[in-house]
């Protein structure tokens, strides 16, 4: 079966007068369908980079990038990002925001508006459709994020923190809540964040990067053993604590081996 | 002035079962008349004050004129219709110039936003033209375009449209990148970041920047009235100041307030509405 996503000695570099900051170096790694992937490391490595660079919204210096085997050149409609904040604009509704995406790409047909319309009743938003977004709690607003970005049907979707932005209470029930619904949705994920126990609790394989120039240092399977995976049954199985103190290890060996200034801007 | 109106409407109807509460807003409304009633008895004494010293000959009468003799005169020009002609001729020179300048403004900042080289290119022709004194075109534009009411628009507008242009191109450009790069991940292009995030998120910077920009349009105009017109409320004033008509001149200029009041406080009812939409 061929991976939903190829990447292949992906290098990237950023670009000032200054000089060249490398960001990225001969990463590779596939995604297969129905597959959620985290990526950890430490912070300013390059992880968002990563997301963008699949995205399309920036080129890889060199490498290929293959989506379900064909090449990827530029920003594909099979592809959904979601970002940090929700970014919903407080000059429209929540309905009109959760149909920006269909807008843009010209798909606002009566069908895509009924999808839309049992979505925000699945996830609880109905009787807010005609709010504004500044009128819902922050978890309610990264759910409607999420709509927007699954409104276009993507086959992939790339994560970029999208909890960090969450207080800790909302952040284990949200990323419990959206984790399920991608799950319950069957698409594949491609999650970046600097949480390892969110990582671990969401995702069937962490890849840890490390600190700039990003390589991949290590690829760790994760699967548990539960009748009732999801993302807060994970956190209380036993088998976390291992795979945290795993990835926990791997981070901080790259620390000892590669001592050098810690980058200080955020990527 | 706007919030203070606000609050009041909050305050209608506060809570009845609190004393302390009703206390609290009997004592702020006390204090909103109080404020009301001495901005009015201050403008009363002085009249009478004005009128009185004119009257007894303490100052001038044919140098400070009075306000009853600007009253007279009031009446003279309402019946002799004089008046309606040159408010309404300064009036509609400073709305053209005005909706020229909006209408014009937004389309340069748009372009400037459309093409960051071109804002590069431009950036020190409109640094120079915003800090010039704008007065000093006026003579030239006379020349160029003859003395007439489309030279008095264009005047108004040289004083406001470098600035709007700067102002709405520093707007443009401060938008948050974040919003822009969410309208390129949902595959839009920069056609779609100006029309979904760019203009609509900068609607509020627009309305300042039209308020700013009604003030500016009405001292143009009037400038090129003093240099240029054979009507208007600047024609009026320099013509009344040549042959010593002290009310004529006087009377211009209290019309001349009440217009920038009037056009200012229609701004503040297009502000308002679009609160209330959003």
């Amino acid at each position: 079966m061929t991976p939903i996503l190829e990447l292949r000695n992906i290098d990237y570099s950023y670009h000032t007068l200054d000089g060249e900051t490398k960001a990225l170096s001969n990463i590779s790694f596939t995604l297969t369908k129905g597959e959620f992937v985290s990526v950890v490391g430490p912070s300013g490595c390059g992880k968002s980079t990563l997301l963008s660079l699949i995205d399309g919204l920036m080129q890889p210096e060199s490498g290929e990038m293959l989506l379900k085997g064909q090449p990827l050149t530029e920003n594909s409609d099979q592809i959904g990002y979601m970002l940090q904040h929700d970014h919903l604009f407080e000059w429209r509704s929540i309905w009109r925001n959760v149909l920006l995406g269909a807008e843009i790409s010209r798909r606002l047909t009566p069908e895509t508006k009924r999808h839309a319309k049992a979505m925000l009743e699945q996830y609880g938003l109905k009787q807010f459709a005609r709010s504004k977004p500044s009128e819902l709690s922050g978890g309610m607003r990264q759910r409607a994020a999420l709509i927007r970005t699954l409104l276009m049907e993507p086959e992939l979707l790339l994560l970029d923190e999208p909890f960090s932005a969450l207080d800790y209470q909302t952040r284990l029930t949200v990323s419990d809540d959206i984790g399920q619904i991608i799950r319950r949705s069957g698409k594949t994920a491609l999650l970046v964040t600097h949480d390892l126990s969110e990582a671990v609790s969401l995702a069937d394989r962490v890849i840890i990067l490390t600190r700039r120039p990003a390589r991949i240092a290590r690829i760790i399977p994760v699967t548990f053993d539960l009748a009732d995976d999801t993302p807060l049954a994970r956190r209380n199985a036993p088998e976390f604590k291992t795979y945290f103190n795993e990835i926990w290890k791997e981070l901080n060996r790259d620390e000892q081996t590669e001592p050098g200034p810690k980058p200080a801007d955020k990527s | 002035m706007n919030r203070l109106n606000r609050d009041r409407n909050r305050q209608i109807n506060p809570d009845p079962a609190s004393t302390g509460q009703e206390r609290f807003v009997r004592r702020l409304r006390r204090h909103r008349i109080t404020v009301q009633a001495v901005r009015i008895l201050i403008l009363i004494l002085f009249l009478l004050l004005w009128e009185i010293c004119a009257d007894r000959g303490i100052i001038d009468s044919f140098i400070f004129c009075s306000p009853s003799r600007i009253f007279l005169c009031l009446r003279d020009m309402v019946a002799d219709r004089s008046i309606f002609l040159h408010t309404g001729v300064t009036l509609y020179e400073t709305i053209a110039s005005f909706l020229l300048v909006t209408a014009i403004g937004i389309l340069a900042a748009v372009l400037l936003w459309c093409s960051r080289s071109l804002s590069e290119i431009l950036e020190p022709y409109l640094v120079v033209l915003n800090s010039l004194p704008k007065s000093a075109l006026a003579p030239l534009l006379i020349v160029w375009l003859g003395a007439a009411p489309a030279t008095i628009i264009v005047a108004g507008m040289s004083v406001a449209i470098f600035g709007s242009i700067m102002n709405l191109y520093t707007c443009f450009t401060t938008v948050d990148k974040e919003k822009i790069k969410l309208i390129r991940t949902l595959h839009g292009n920069r056609r779609h970041a100006l029309f979904k995030v760019v203009l609509p998120s900068s609607v509020p910077a627009v309305i300042s920047n039209m308020k700013v920009n009604i003030g500016l349009c009405l001292v143009g105009v009037v400038i090129g009235e003093f240099l240029a017109a054979r009507n208007g409320l600047g024609y009026l004033i320099i013509y009344a100041s040549q042959v010593f008509k002290m009310d004529w001149l006087i009377l211009s200029i209290c019309l001349l307030c009440i217009m920038a009041m009037a056009l200012y406080a229609v701004i503040g009812v297009v502000e308002k509405m679009y609160r209330k939409r959003f």
